[in-house]
Formats: structure tokens, sequence, C-alpha cells
């Protein structure tokens, strides 16, 4: 491999530099104040552990749900017409520029007790608010426009030619989904639940504001940050080193996977 | 297995109903935009008519009457396009088992299947291949064994030669030949050699209607209107049939025999070959045939050039264009002899 | 290469353009006051919970002392413990317990020593109606009750913890939040039944929530201490804002919301 500018001016080099640097600096800083001496003892506490395995469980079930919602919804966006789908899209987008409290607290009142469905609910003796699937929804919604970005780009390019073929030769719309365009738009759809999954894992705002925080039900690793500020600024810290490396590690071992398939599939543009 | 089809499309300006009778291959002619595309998708149910109804086998595929549309998935309807768009995801063979299998025929009985029709369309080596791989003949081998695999009641074709190098189309023809031999089939070209080589009739569309059809070599050979002369490559002429041949509109004698039997007195065409035609600047002498026209324009082709008129086309050597300093307004004299002329009905 | 020797200077000016503009943080004029005129800005860093009594305080202060300007700074105590202790200019240090202000006068930050000038009791709050039928401090421990109190490592929690064990009570939250607000919230919107905060929150909150007192409250008393910064611009405003708090005219305000006696 040849290194080298690839023909771009220096001083754009140079400025990208520095935006890397912007990002980097950070979390270089972040890795210096660690107590190294502390360190394992901390993140094994009780409540770190908790927390982290909390986690870990909540993001995986948001993923999956963002995966079962989300690529239907990015197939209707990518390929069925009909009025008002632009506005559709633009609001099945908004959790992406939203605040996440602002979404945890439109989540209260809709699954809260006095909420618009939390109320029939209540009737029937299931309260979301305060429980373990209040953290998975929470992370859903702030989620899910990731998944559908992501697969729907990937749908328009793909284009309908080769589902046309796979009718013509006798597929049901089901089969030609199944066989035909999912196995085509796998590496985004990969790339999308990658995306999905680490946003699920750092999200705060909607979490504290919508499910609350209670050790091992609703206490994320985020929220269990965010407490051990006001009394242990070193397990805050070491805490927080474990979020970013477990989020590197997941974005690099599913960006590797992703570009697999691609390869694989050879797909010719 | 009979397909009986008429539609419209209004925004398309579509208009048209024709027949393929079971077995038969009808090919398609007409310039860009003359609705061959549409009347595919028409067929495969990739587009829906504005008014019209279609059956084949006596099933219906569309009838806007009754509200009916059968899904493509269902009509046993295969399309081969100029671009083969194999699954880029699968294998060649998986490729082909796609069809067998999207029926419910069990993986390893679709495969099995697959290589049948590989080895049918010659490229059974290929088996394990991925698409990728292929070269576009190749590619093309493949996606007609896949479309076969599927075992469809009619195979539509949309132009399979148009994208590949012109020395593999000849092995892809003859491949086509053998296998549509006995198969219905609809076949969109621009290229009259696929029509010779592969259909039994010919219908020649213009501005999304039927303007002329009927026997392959009847079409072609003996054209009638202008339209289709220009498509085989061929000078039209028509008018009154003489007992020597035909007096054409202009009041033009000329001498030539019948190709099929047309009374005198009735209106006749007649076609001449353009490599037939001589040009000269002075009246030629002998009894061959001629007429006066003006030069439009000249057009090298291979190793002749073709000069337009507004009568006939001749094809002549650029040494005598040369020789003769034929530009566009030059007045010239067109002669043929009179086994040239081929007179028939115009009807 | 003419090219990289631009670029690096690039880099360099757009780093020292990014630390000069940190180091540009509105630092206080500092002149030293002549004797009966009292001149000079301050910023004062303060416990959330103080939010309101110390407005009033302010104005107070700049009333009586025209010439002076007092800017404030509320957040959760423990964050602002960190702003301090990074360096963030702060002149005076209100904390809502005298474990945060430990943290301070121990990095040698404090100007003098700390001097207590309130308290504070918790008080359960229910919704408005009291849906749960809460009635003493034993009813929060029901199974059917949900409560929502601070969480131990915030100044609430503690005292909620305290006040646990001197009864004997042990309460299944069903959340710990971080702050008081955010138990406010919850209680107010309805989802939880009831939690425990601030006597002074409750006053705050108004008719949004409903107190109830319990006696068992005096088992947890959070002082809150107040101290002026050793890196202070303005050493003789922000000593004189320390005494002001502590004076009388300073408690009878803060009485006024509900904070004790210190």
């Amino acid at each position: 491999m040849r290194t080298g500018l690839g023909g771009i001016p220096r001083w754009v080099a140079a400025i990208a530099a520095v935006g890397a640097l912007f990002v980097l600096l950070p979390l270089a800083a972040m890795t210096t104040r660690v107590n190294w001496a502390e360190f394992l003892p901390l993140i094994t506490s009780e409540s770190s552990v908790a927390a982290l395995l909390l986690s870990l469980r909540t993001s995986l079930a948001a993923t999956a749900l963002c995966v079962l919602l989300g690529v239907p919804m990015a197939l209707v966006l990518a390929r069925a017409r009909f009025r008002g789908q632009r506005i559709l899209r633009a609001l099945v987008l908004l959790p992406l520029v939203l605040p996440p409290v602002v979404g945890g607290i439109a989540l209260l009142y809709t699954f809260g007790r006095r909420g618009l469905i939390g109320q029939g609910l209540e009737v029937l003796g299931v309260s979301i608010a305060f429980s373990t699937t209040a953290v998975v929804l929470a992370q859903t919604f702030v989620a899910l426009p990731f998944l559908v970005l992501s697969l729907e780009g990937a749908l328009r390019t793909v284009g309908t030619r080769y589902e046309a073929v796979g009718a013509t030769l006798g597929a049901s719309p089901t089969t030609v989904l199944r066989r035909v365009t999912l196995p085509l738009v796998l590496p985004a759809l990969l790339s999308g639940a990658v995306l999905s999954f680490a946003r699920a894992l750092g999200e705060f705002g909607a979490t504290l504001t919508f499910a609350g925080s209670l050790q091992g039900t609703t206490r994320s690793l985020p929220l269990e940050i965010y407490l051990q500020r006001e009394t242990s600024p070193d397990t805050a810290v070491a805490l927080s080193l474990v979020l970013v490396v477990v989020a590197v590690v997941v974005v690099g071992f599913a960006h590797r996977a992703g570009a697999g398939v691609h390869l694989s599939a050879g797909l010719r543009s | 297995m009979t397909l009986q089809f008429d539609a419209r499309v209004g925004e398309r300006g579509f208009d048209l109903s024709f027949r393929v009778a079971p077995g038969e291959t009808v090919a398609v002619l007409g310039p860009n935009g003359a609705g061959k595309s549409t009347l595919l998708n028409l067929v495969a149910g990739l587009l829906r008519p504005d008014a019209g109804r279609a059956t084949l086998g006596g099933e219906v595929l569309f009838d806007t009457a009754a509200g009916a549309f059968a899904a493509p998935h269902i009509r046993g309807i295969s399309m081969l396009a100029q671009d083969a768009l194999l699954f880029p995801h699968l294998s060649v063979l998986e490729n082909v088992a796609f069809g067998p299998r999207s029926a419910g025929v069990r993986a390893a009985a679709a495969r099995s299947a697959a290589r049948d029709w590989l080895a049918e369309a010659d490229a059974l080596e290929l088996a394990d291949r991925r698409p990728a791989e292929l070269s576009g003949g190749q590619a093309q081998r493949i996606a007609v064994a896949r479309a076969l695999a599927s075992e469809p009641r009619l195979l539509l074709l949309d132009e399979p030669m148009a994208a590949l190098d012109v020395s593999v189309s000849p092995a892809i023809r003859r491949m086509l030949r053998r296998v549509l031999a006995d198969r219905a089939a609809i076949v969109v070209t621009h290229d009259i050699l696929d029509a010779f080589t592969l259909a039994d009739r010919v219908i020649v569309l213009d501005g999304g209607a039927i303007v002329d059809g009927g026997v392959t070599a009847q079409v072609l050979e003996r054209p009638r209107i202008r339209f289709t002369a220009g498509l085989a490559g061929l000078n039209l002429l028509t008018g009154v049939r003489t007992v020597g041949g035909l007096v054409g509109d202009d009041g033009v004698e000329l001498r030539g025999a019948a190709a099929e039997p047309v009374a005198v007195g009735a209106r006749a065409a007649a076609s001449v070959r353009p490599s037939a035609v001589e040009v000269s600047l002075l009246e030629p002498d002998g009894t061959r045939n001629r007429m006066r026209g003006t030069v439009r324009d000249l057009e090298p082709r291979g190793d002749l050039v073709r000069v337009r008129t507004e009568v006939l086309s001749a094809d002549v050597t650029p040494a005598r264009a040369a020789e003769l300093d034929l530009a566009a307004g030059t007045p010239v004299w067109l002669a043929f002899p009179e086994k040239a002329l081929s007179v028939y009905p115009a009807g | 290469m003419k090219a990289t020797t631009a670029s690096a200077a690039l880099i360099l000016g757009l780093g020292l353009a990014l630390a000069g503009c940190a180091g540009g943080a509105p630092a206080a004029t500092g002149r030293s006051a002549s004797p009966g005129s009292l001149e000079g800005s301050i910023t004062v860093f303060a416990a959330a919970s103080l939010k309101g009594t110390f407005t009033e305080l302010a104005d107070g202060f700049e009333a009586e002392h025209p010439g002076t300007t007092v800017e404030l700074n509320f957040a959760g105590s423990s964050d602002l413990v960190t702003q301090i202790t990074e360096g963030a200019p702060a002149d005076v240090f209100a904390s809502a317990d005298t474990k945060n202000m430990a943290k301070v006068t121990e990095a040698a930050l404090a100007d003098g020593d700390p001097v207590d000038f309130a308290t504070n009791t918790l008080e359960i709050v229910v919704s408005p109606g009291n849906p749960a039928g809460i009635e003493r401090f034993a009813d929060l421990a029901r199974d059917d009750a949900k409560v929502v109190v601070c969480a131990l490592a915030v100044p609430c929690g503690a005292a909620t913890s305290t006040v646990e064990t001197a009864t004997g009570v042990d309460i299944a939250p069903v959340s710990e939040e971080s702050s008081v607000t955010d138990v406010l919230g919850k209680v107010a919107s309805g989802e939880a039944d009831a939690g425990l905060v601030y006597v002074t929150d409750v006053i705050a909150a108004g008719d949004a929530v409903e107190g109830i007192a319990f006696d068992e409250s005096g088992e947890a008393v959070n002082t809150y201490p107040i101290a002026a910064l050793r890196d202070s611009a303005s050493p003789e405003v922000a000593r004189a804002f320390v005494a002001f708090v502590a004076s009388a005219a300073g408690r009878r305000v803060l009485a006024d919301a509900g904070f004790g006696a210190p």
C-alpha cells in the first residue's frame, strides 16, 4: 500500500489533522486521569458490573428491536410511493436531532402511568416506567433512525432491477425479500445495526427521564458514570474508559465484518 | 399456451394487440421509444396498463375491466434483459437454481436441474463461479439458463445481444436458436439478423402501435412500408402492377418479376437491394431500370458507401463516390437490372 | 518546503488561538476596597437547591453595596467542586453539604474557614391529591407505593439513607435519581407516588406537589457551609458576601424559603 495525500492539498490535510486532534485529545486526556492502580477493583465492583451487564443486555435488545422495526420501515420508505411520504420520512428521522431528554419526556407522556398508551397498560397490570423495558424502549427510540437511514440509502442504491428479475423467475415478494433484497443490502444492514448498538449503548438523556435509575434494573453504564461523578470521579473515569473501549471494539469488529460481506457479494456498481 | 394481448398505456401513447401462438417465437422490431420495452414489461407484469386484457393459455394476466392483475411471480413468464442481472451474491449454479427453488423444489433437485440447464446453455463448466468473475457473453448464457430453469410458459428477451461483443454474439445467437426452437417467446431486437435467426414472425412497432407484421422472411424481404424497409435495409418502391413490372407513383416505368402473384392494375410494392443499384451522372444506356434522384447524404458502411437519395439508396465503392464527386445536392441517375426488382402485393 | 511550513504554522496558530480563548473567562476586576465602599465583581458557585434564595441574596447584597456585582452559577455540589478544583474562576462556594466543602478545604482552596449558614431536612413529597394515601414515613416502604429517592451518592440521598437506618424502615425505591429536581419531576408528573426531597424543594415547587412532614426528619440534618475562595480576584467582596449570607438579614431570606437555622 502506497501512502500519500492522494492529491488533496496540504492545507486540507492540515485542517483534517486538527479535526482529528479535536476528537482524539479529549480521549487521551481522559486516559491520563485514569487511576490505574485502582482500575480493576473500580470496574469490577458490584455496581459497575451490574451497570455494564445491564447496558449490554438492553443495547442488544434495543438493536434487535431496531432491526425488526427498521427493516420494514426502510423498505417502505425506499420502495413504496404514497402521499405524505416525505413528511413521514422526516418525522421518523426526528429522534436523530431531538435532544434525548426531549425524547425521554415524549416517551414518558406515551408509556408513563398517565401516558397515552401507558394508562391503558396500567389497567392491564402492565407498568413500563421504571422497568428494564423502559430502558430498551428509550434506547430503541434514539437508535432506530440510524438503522433506517443506513438501510434506506442502500436500498435506493441497489435499485429494483434484481427484485424484478426475481419476480419474473417466480419468486413471491417475501422470497424476493429474503433471497434477493436483504442479502444485497446486508453490509448496510450490518453497519446500521452497529451504529444503532453504539447509540443505544451511549444513551443517557432519554433513559434518565423515562426509565429512572436503579442498580441492576435501569441504571445503565452512562447513568452509573453520571452518578459516580458525585462521589468517586476515579470510578467515573474508569467506567468511561470501559465504555469507550467497548464502543471501539464493537464498531471496529463490525466494520471489518461488514467489509468482508461486501467483498464476497462482489457487487458490481 | 397462446398469448392474447391487448393493452393501452395513455402516457406513452401505447396501444396495440397481438397474439403469440404456442411454440412460436415473435420478434419485435422498432426504433427506440417505439414501445418495445413497454410491451415486454406489460406482458411480464412489471407495468400496469391503463386499459386492456391479456391471457396466457387461457389464464388472465390482466384485465382492467374486471380489475384483475396477476402479480409477476405467478405468471410463469421469464424475462431476459440486455444486462444479465445475475444475482451477485449467489454462485452461478445457485442463480440458475433460483427459479426452481422459488417454486418449492428441494435444494438438491433444484441444483441438479440447474446443471442440466447450464449444459443446455453450453455453460456447465461455469457452475461454481461467481457472477463477478464472468465475461459478458458467459453471463448472458447463464441468464438464459436461469430464465429457462424456471420452466416459463413464455420467454421474453429484451435485446439479448445488445451489450455483447460482436465476436461473442454469434455463439449466443446459435444457442438461443436451439433453445427457442419449440418455445413461445417474444424477442425485442434492433438487429434483423436476430429476427431472421430466431423468429417465426415479426411485428414492427412505431410510436406505440404495430405498423407492420407477418412471417419473418415475408416482412423483412418484402417490406410494405418505408419504415420496415428501412429496418431491413432495402429500397421500397410503391405503385401499380403492370404486365412487365411496376409503374411507380411518380410515373416511372420499371421492369421486374413478381415474387408473389399480383393482379395487373392492383396496388403493388417492390424492393431493391442497395447493392444492386448503380450511380451515374449521365443517363445510363441499356435496358436497365433507371430513375433520377438527388443525393441527400453519403454514409460509409464498411468497404462501401451508401448513397442516399430521395428515391433510392445505392451502395457504391468509395473510389466510385470520389470519381463521381458525389455530395449532398448532386443530381444523379440510379440504375438497377430487371432481376433486382421484386414485385409483390402492397396490401 | 513552503507548504509544510505553512501547514505547521496553521496548526500552531490554531492551537494558540484556542489556548488564548480558554484563558479568556471573565476575570474579576480586582480593586482593593476603600473603607466604607466595596467595589468589584464576584462569581458565586452555589448548590442547585440554593437557587431561589441566593438570587434574592445577591440582589440584596448589590443593593447594599452599589459598585459590586454578584454573578451566580448553580449546579450540583459535586459538579461545582470538580469545576473549582480544575481551576474555574470562582470567588465564593456555597455547598449543599459538608462533605463537598471538605473536598475544597482539603485542596487548600478556601480562604479561611467555611461558615455554616443554613440547614435543611427531608420531607415526603406526593403528587397533588396524594393518590397513594401516604401518611407516615413508614408508608414509603409499602409494596404498592412507587417511591423515588435520591441516589446515595448525592447529599439528599445520604440523608435519606441516614433516616432509613435511624427508623429501621427500608424503602425499596423504583428509582434512585442523581438530583433532587429529577425526584420532584417524577412525583409531580404522577409517575411516582411519593419521593423524598428537601423541605425547601417542596416549598419551591408550590402547587405542583404536596408535602408531608415526618417526625424522623430530624435524624438527618443537612448543614450548608459557605466559604470564600483563596484565588478570588476580589477577596474583600467575597468575604463581605459570605458575611452577608451568614448575617441575620441573610438568615431571614433563607428561613422564608424553608431552610433551618445553622
